[in-house]
């Protein structure tokens, strides 16, 4: 059991790209700590260099009290999980989870035990004599799950564990790595460029973008309360919606409609209630069908007509696609990270307007289509400056 | 394409293979043949024997020459390859994975190397040799013939290493292991393909390199079997031995067979699978 303390940590490679610049992250004892980010956000390295994989350029890496920065990764006391699994393919399951112990000189018989323990915890009895070739993927994830635990570790680092894995498969382990996790309480760094693990695994996230930490919170405090355009798109899925703004007189001028803002958010605002141009940021789930609010809570929002170019049913909810006239938001960086993460188009209807995605109840009678009322809940808006991207909204 | 295996095609490879097969064997039981034939019958012209006798085989081992020369060719190959192995493992695995300045002149040298002609050092080497006490000692002929292999090997078997993904050595580091356990229990296991590769090529070249064993040695120390065959006489000065010769050919070549066909079975390729992902 150990805390992980990065104290101003940089990765910068020989020709000068800094992977990682001046990372400052305190880890608690058995807390689930997950890094988040885009590919090349540093978020690896930064594991890399917890795990003592890569040198630390500057700053202080502290394990349990002690200075580590350059104790070679065998005396750290950590164990990894490889994306690839990296499993020894001339050993059996038995002889891979065993491997660290045997290393580490322990007694036979204790071996033994700790292998069954392990094996017992993640189903793998019947294929403690068979080779990695034979195993499925999920099999094989297990047994690199079984190689750390078994040595019983101060810290467990976790590379995209899940990334190899099919969908269904992956949301199966994903219970099964929460609850490993939880039921051993061994600190973890978990590293995913997938929002939904990261929000679901994590006792705090920590989101990367360029090497930058980001934000580090709670899952729901970053997305009640992101600190920034990048922070806000990229956690929530569908993601949140953005559109050019004008902010004056206590009035969010939206490309659909006019919104008086709440006293709250005013004072959120502070001083940048006038700031002219921002980017307002809506979540999905802030909209809703005009017909299905009720009376009590309709005064808060403000209703408006949209036009669904496509509704997307779900089961258990709606995801209603409509247009806004609005004009392109180029000027941010951060919105452009978020677009090549998503692949690297924007959605936008037939007529080239921007779409936005509304998750609807079920009740709701909207059609692809039709023109129907919306509602949005004016107390539930972001707002972030158009340049810096920094949320005018955050609430400290 | 037309990938069918039509009637024709298939006549067309079976007489492909037996031509191949015609071509690569016949001089091999030509010389098996003239082994077993007696000295009167030799230049009969006939492939088989037509009186067969085992008396060449005998002839070869009477005189002690032949068996010393066996054992100085076993040893000395033996111990090129070992040292070889040895050696190229190493060289190999910090050419695959360290970066380090003069990497590429290295591996540029190393190829130079392979392509020197030996004839040409060979001269230097007998009156270099005389002088420190290396001529006619099994040393003597180990040294040129590593020079020779390493390179190779080196090539080979980084080939083989540079196949073996990464996190697997990671892994090890992780699981507790110093850089040596991680060589010597991960990374060498799966390079052995390799490492047999490196070993037979490197036997072979040993064991038949003739140029080197003939200039650098003189005596039943460390004369191998090629340059043994070279040095058989008949009974009398006007006799060919040729039957000893071809008993003697057959004896030398022998060994070699039972590597190959030994090690053959554990060239296996595809023993990384199931390493990562799937």
């Amino acid at each position: 059991m150990a805390e992980i303390v990065l104290d101003n940590v940089v990765k910068r490679y020989p020709d000068g790209f800094e992977a990682v610049k001046e990372l400052n992250l305190e880890i608690a004892d058995g807390e689930f700590m997950i890094l988040v980010g885009p590919s090349g956000c540093g978020k690896s390295t930064a594991l890399n260099m917890i795990a003592g994989l890569e040198d630390i350029s500057a700053g202080e890496l502290r394990i349990g009290g002690k200075v580590v920065n350059r104790v070679a990764p065998r005396d750290r006391d950590i164990a990894m999980v490889f994306q690839s699994y990296a499993l020894y393919p001339h050993m059996t399951v038995r002889e891979n989870m065993a491997f660290a112990l045997r290393l580490a000189k322990v007694p036979k018989a204790e071996v033994n035990q700790k292998v069954q323990e392990a094996a017992d915890i993640l189903d793998l009895n019947e294929h403690l004599e068979r080779k990695p070739a034979n195993l499925s993927g999920g099999q094989r994830q297990r047994v690199a799950m079984g190689r750390a635990i078994v040595r019983d570790p101060s810290a467990f680092l976790m590379d995209e564990p899940l990334s190899n894995l099919d969908a269904k498969l992956r949301v199966q382990m994903r219970s099964q790595v929460a609850r490993i996790q939880r039921k051993l309480n061994t600190t973890t760094v978990y590293v995913t460029h997938d929002q939904t693990e990261a929000m679901t695994l994590g006792d705090r996230v920590a989101v990367m973008l360029s090497g930058v930490l980001q934000q580090v919170g709670s899952p729901m405090e970053l997305y009640d309360n992101p600190a920034n355009l990048f922070v806000a798109g990229f956690i929530g899925s569908p993601g949140m919606n953005f559109m050019p703004a004008t902010l004056e007189n206590g009035t969010a001028h939206l490309p659909m409609v006019d919104v008086p803002l709440p006293a709250d958010t005013l004072e959120r605002l502070g001083r940048h209630r006038g700031a002219g141009d921002v980017i307002a940021g809506i979540r999905p789930e802030d909209f809703e069908d005009a017909t299905n609010v009720e009376a009590a809570v309709r005064d808060r929002g403000i209703t408006f007509k949209a036009h669904f170019d496509l509704v997307e049913a779900m089961g258990a909810e709606y995801y209603a696609h409509f247009g806004i006239n609005a004009k392109e938001i180029v000027a941010s960086e951060e919105l452009q990270e978020l677009r090549d993460d998503a692949g690297g188009v924007e959605e936008m209807t037939e007529s080239g307007d921007t779409v936005l995605v509304a998750r609807l109840s079920p009740k709701s009678r909207a059609r692809a289509g039709e023109e129907s009322d919306l509602w949005l809940d004016s107390t539930k808006l972001h707002f972030f400056d158009a340049q810096s991207g920094e949320a005018l909204t955050f609430r400290r | 394409m037309d990938q069918e295996n039509t009637p024709t095609r298939k006549t067309l490879w079976i007489f492909a293979v037996v031509g191949v097969l015609i071509y690569a064997l016949v001089p091999v039981i030509w010389i098996a043949s003239l082994s077993l034939k007696t000295p009167e019958s030799i230049g009969d012209g006939s492939f088989l024997p037509t009186h067969w006798t085992l008396h060449n085989y005998t002839t070869a081992f009477k005189t002690g020459f032949f068996t010393a020369s066996l054992r100085n060719s076993i040893g000395i190959a033996l111990i090129t390859t070992v040292i070889a192995l040895a050696f190229a493992s190493m060289a190999a695995y910090a050419i695959t994975r360290l970066d380090f300045p003069g990497k590429t002149a290295i591996l540029a040298g190393a190829l130079a190397v392979t392509m020197f002609p030996a004839i040409s050092i060979v001269g230097g080497l007998y009156n270099v040799w005389r002088n420190i006490g290396l001529f006619d000692t099994w040393a003597g002929l180990i040294l040129p013939y590593l020079s020779f292999s390493l390179p190779l090997s080196i090539y080979i078997l980084s080939a083989f290493f540079r196949e073996i993904p990464w996190d697997l050595e990671k892994a090890a580091q992780m699981d507790g292991a110093t850089p040596l356990q991680a060589f010597w229990r991960v990374i060498l296991p799966l390079a052995v393909p390799g490492v047999f590769t490196a070993g037979i090529l490197t036997f072979i070249a040993a064991w038949n390199d003739f140029l080197f064993a003939n200039v650098l040695t003189a005596t039943n120390s460390a004369r191998t079997a090629p340059v043994a065959l070279s040095y058989f006489t008949g009974a009398s000065q006007f006799q060919q031995p040729a039957g000893a010769i071809a008993a003697g050919a057959v004896i030398v070549t022998v060994p070699i067979l039972i590597m190959v066909l030994i090690f053959q079975r554990r060239i296996v390729s595809g023993l990384t699978a199931g390493a990562v992902k799937g």
